[in-house]
């Protein structure tokens, strides 16, 4: 135990030389001394001092960056990036027209080119020098030395690291003072210092706090929620009024949208024409004659509504013709509710009520107002109702159409013989 | 460590027979660094600056209270209503971002001119540069109205399906200022690292050497570093250099571009970045004639280096000056009527005080630095680059606000009248850049001390060396 514990003592402060420096008076001397060391075969060596030093490049050997180079090509691709970027957003993925301008024209497009290929260029010199100096890099054995903080100010060096093929402690420190050096030797730890088990540790706990946040958006993003969603800015959706549908303190009732008054009348619905709009006179009886002027039109309008609003139930005809129900193929009959509800009464299930023939005496001895009421009201047989109100899919004057068209079918219908002009008559069949 | 020392007093003298000194007074390599690291390093901060910092720091504080209360309410707190819809908020960008042109042409035209007596002002003007622009990006910012919806000015794949109209200049604008925040920050920070470097080498605590230790890097001013970062630095003032060209040139646009009469002409640009550049060299010489007092950096940054700076400031105003008079010419030349009311309109019209103030500002009081009593007086420059400086700001409010209350339908015509808002912004706007500045001069080296030290190393080392 006690063994185990000297060790790690003597092995944390055991040093090993890293580096050596020697510190020079000027920046001449610095240059002088610099192309000594290279012709001496040195290769892992730097000098350092507060300002770079005009033709030290030459002294030390160093060839030319390849920093250039890498800044062209991120210009090239700035441009390359910015072209493509607006070509693709305004003339492919999102083209609109504004100002008769062209949705790609290589002059609009120039400054923003120009801008991207300055921004990645710059972004590469910088992080490009940065990368190839290595930096950064807060640990090296040069600081280690308590001369070197000069070096930053008014001192001038040279290191050459142990790492150094031809590095030997005596003789490069040797050959430093022979160049007229002051020599430092730089000691590091043998081993690398332990990094605190702290540091690991919090950097776990900050990633974990990191995953929060998006954890909890995204959580929110998936629930269901009873609640209207939060608005943290409220533009312009959300005003300081009252909407309608809203509950409003103001009024007994609490609503926003107030009813209009009693005896309101909206524009174009006074309705004064009663027979018209009821199918009833002044006394409340009703209209036997149509209440606007009859011609072809209105009878081919009639007609065609009826195809539309009325035979899917009555049929085409009006109906079945009288004495078909009882034992007829129900094929022939007129009219899908008709047959249907037909079809289910011969199979003994009697409840779909067949709709009325409209050719029938019934329907055809009925004043036209008790017709246009009937549409407009639907049939109430007993408190079921068997026919729905018309009133809203059928405007008014389409009604009196689809009247005086049913009273065609009523002619049609109930033809004799008689009714047929005497000139278009065939020879009678027996 | 020198071998040598300059002893030049006064360096203003131009004498063909030498080369006038960088620098004046006593200096090696260890006094320029004892001086710059001197001002981050004072134990005791001065009372001046703490004076200073509270104003500066509540008039911040005001500027974001009123951004807040903007938010809340809406842009109606502003003076723009119809039809100036472009009011202060778009002059007070247009005019921090002229500022901010100074920084970075100093540090990169000047660079590639080998203009060498820039070392001293450029740390100080990169660094004005970055604040302006700062201040600069706040206004258009808060001026879309709704302000959380302002990320859709950036190209990115959306919910929506859109994508911004690449053929506005209003976007162009948008990548041109974001490019030149981004790269003079990074010209600014590049050239930053070995004198921070320095600080973390000479601080005498354990925190100080762990915060400037992190920003430097671990630069350890390595001859193979320095010949990547030197290419690299001489490529950042490259890029740098057309592009603060831009940077107005594309601001210009977004007038030039428009049809509105007043704003639609081709000159736009180069009168737009000289103005830039008019006004960004008058900020320099405000801030630093007290600050090289304040600090005592008048050996590096001497009398030389303002008198240089009031030259340009004397030039630039020439290049604007004779840009007003172009203006009128074409206007009247273009045969228009629209354009040459709208010029006769900013003379004569209901704007006049504020076209007649820009034009003394700007092109009759520069001419004093014809004197060279002028050029070296401190106070007297003072004076001067302030008025610039009123001046460029009259100048965008008569471009943008003449120009819009004159519009093409003479029954939309109406005047702008600012709000208190308005300008209590445009002084927080102040009180931002300031407060930036006085942490940047408290706590950063103002001087880029590895440049200055190089610039005079031949004199302090004497010719014999090379």
């Amino acid at each position: 135990m006690s063994d185990h514990d000297q060790q790690n003592t003597t092995s944390s402060t055991e040093t090993r030389v890293a580096a050596v420096l020697g510190q020079f008076e000027s920046a001449g001397a610095l240059k002088t001394a610099a192309e000594k060391v290279r012709d001496e075969g040195y290769r892992k060596w730097d000098s350092h001092s507060p300002f770079p030093i005009h033709g030290m490049e030459r002294a030390m050997g160093i060839r030319p960056t390849i920093l250039p180079w890498l800044v062209f090509g991120a210009g090239v691709t700035g441009a390359i990036v910015a072209m493509l970027l607006q070509w693709w957003t305004n003339a492919v993925d999102y083209p609109f027209l504004i100002s008769g301008k062209p949705y790609f024209s290589v002059p609009a497009n120039i400054p923003i080119a120009f801008e991207l290929i300055i921004l990645f260029s710059a972004l590469t010199a910088f992080g490009g020098a940065l990368v190839l100096n290595q930096l950064p890099q807060f640990r090296h054995p040069v600081f280690e030395s308590e001369a070197f903080r000069r070096a930053t100010s008014d001192g001038f060096f040279i290191s050459i690291e142990a790492a150094d093929s031809r590095f030997n402690e005596q003789k490069t420190v040797a050959f430093l003072e022979s160049i007229g050096a002051k020599v430092d030797v730089c000691r590091v730890a043998a081993q690398k210092p332990a990094i605190p088990k702290a540091i690991p540790w919090a950097i776990v706990f900050l990633v974990t706090l990191a995953f929060l946040p998006p954890l909890g958006v995204a959580w929110y993003r998936a629930s269901t929620k009873r609640l209207p969603r939060i608005h943290p800015l409220h533009d312009m959706a959300f005003q300081p009024k009252y909407k309608a549908q809203a509950e409003n303190d103001l009024f007994a009732d609490h609503r926003s949208m107030r009813p209009p008054v009693a005896g309101t009348i909206a524009q174009g619905q006074l309705m004064l024409d009663t027979k018209f709009f009821q199918g009833k006179d002044d006394d409340g009886n009703y209209v036997t004659e149509l209440p606007l002027p009859v011609d072809r039109g209105l009878m081919m309008r009639g007609r065609e509504r009826f195809n539309i609003y009325c035979a899917p139930c009555h049929g085409l005809s009006g109906g079945m013709p009288e004495g078909l129900g009882e034992g007829g193929d129900p094929k022939d009959w007129d009219g899908m509710v008709t047959i249907r509800a037909s079809a289910r009464a011969l199979t003994g299930d009697g409840t779909w009520t067949p709709p009325r023939v409209l050719h029938g005496k019934y329907v055809q001895d009925q004043p036209d107002g008790k017709l246009f009421e009937t549409i407009t009201a639907g049939v109430n047989n007993q408190g079921i109702q068997t026919m729905p109100g018309y009133d809203k899919q059928i405007p008014v004057k389409d009604r009196w159409a689809i009247i005086l068209y049913l009273r065609a079918l009523g002619r049609s219908q109930n033809a004799s013989e008689a009714d047929v002009p005497e000139t278009e008559r065939a020879a009678p069949a027996n | 460590m020198s071998s040598g020392a300059i002893t030049a007093n006064d360096n203003t003298v131009s004498d063909p027979r030498h080369r006038a000194s960088l620098v004046t007074g006593q200096q090696d390599y260890a006094s320029i660094t004892d001086t710059v690291c001197g001002i981050a390093e004072k134990e005791k901060t001065p009372l001046a600056w703490y004076v200073a910092f509270a104003v500066s720091s509540s008039v911040t504080g005001i500027l974001f209270l009123l951004i807040g209360y903007l938010f809340i309410t809406g842009v109606g707190v502003w003076g723009n209503n119809a039809p100036v819809f472009w009011g202060w908020p778009i002059v007070n960008f247009v005019f921090w971002v002229g500022i901010g042109h100074a920084g970075t042409l100093i540090s990169a035209i000047l660079f590639l001119f080998r203009q060498q007596w820039r070392t001293s002002i450029n740390r100080f003007a990169e660094a004005m540069t970055i604040f302006a622009v700062a201040c600069a990006g706040i206004f258009p910012g808060i001026h879309v109205g709704r302000v959380w919806c302002v990320y859709w000015l950036a190209p990115y794949p959306n919910q929506m399906e859109m994508w911004p109209n690449f053929r506005s200049p209003l976007l162009w604008d948008v990548f041109a200022v974001s490019t030149y925040a981004t790269v003079s920050a990074l010209f600014w920070y590049f050239g930053m690292i070995p004198d921070l470097a320095t600080l973390r080498d000479r601080a005498k605590n354990k925190w100080r050497r762990l915060a400037y230790g992190t920003f430097a890097l671990g630069w350890r001013g390595s001859a193979r570093q320095w010949h990547r970062y030197e290419r690299a630095y001489l490529l950042l003032a490259a890029l740098a250099t057309p592009l603060v060209l831009s940077v107005h040139s594309v601001v210009s646009f977004d007038f030039a571009v428009a049809q509105v009469p007043g704003w639609h002409t081709t000159i736009f640009p180069p009168y737009f970045v000289a103005g830039a550049i008019f006004s960004g060299f008058a900020m320099v010489v405000t801030l630093m004639v007290p600050a090289r007092a304040f600090f005592g950096l008048k050996d590096l940054v001497t009398m030389r280096h303002l008198e240089n700076m009031n030259k340009i400031i004397l030039a630039t105003s020439c290049i604007v000056g004779y840009a007003y008079a172009t203006e009128f010419f074409i206007a009247w030349y273009s045969g228009s009527q629209y354009e040459l009311f709208a010029f006769l309109n900013r003379a004569l019209g209901p704007y006049k005080w504020a076209y007649w103030t820009m034009v003394f500002c700007n092109v009759v009081v520069p001419h004093l630095f014809w004197f060279k009593k002028c050029r070296t007086t401190p106070w007297i420059m003072m004076i001067v680059a302030i008025l610039v400086n009123v001046g460029m700001w009259f100048e965008r409010f008569v471009i943008i606000v003449t120009s819009l209350s004159r519009d093409f339908l003479p029954s939309s015509w109406g005047e702008f009248v600012p709000t208190p808002i308005d300008v209590a912004m445009f002084l927080g706007s102040f009180g931002l850049f300031f407060t930036l500045f006085l942490l940047f001069c408290r706590y950063l080296p103002m001087v880029a001390m590895a440049e200055v030290k190089a610039a005079v190393s031949h004199d302090i080392e004497g010719h014999g060396h090379h």
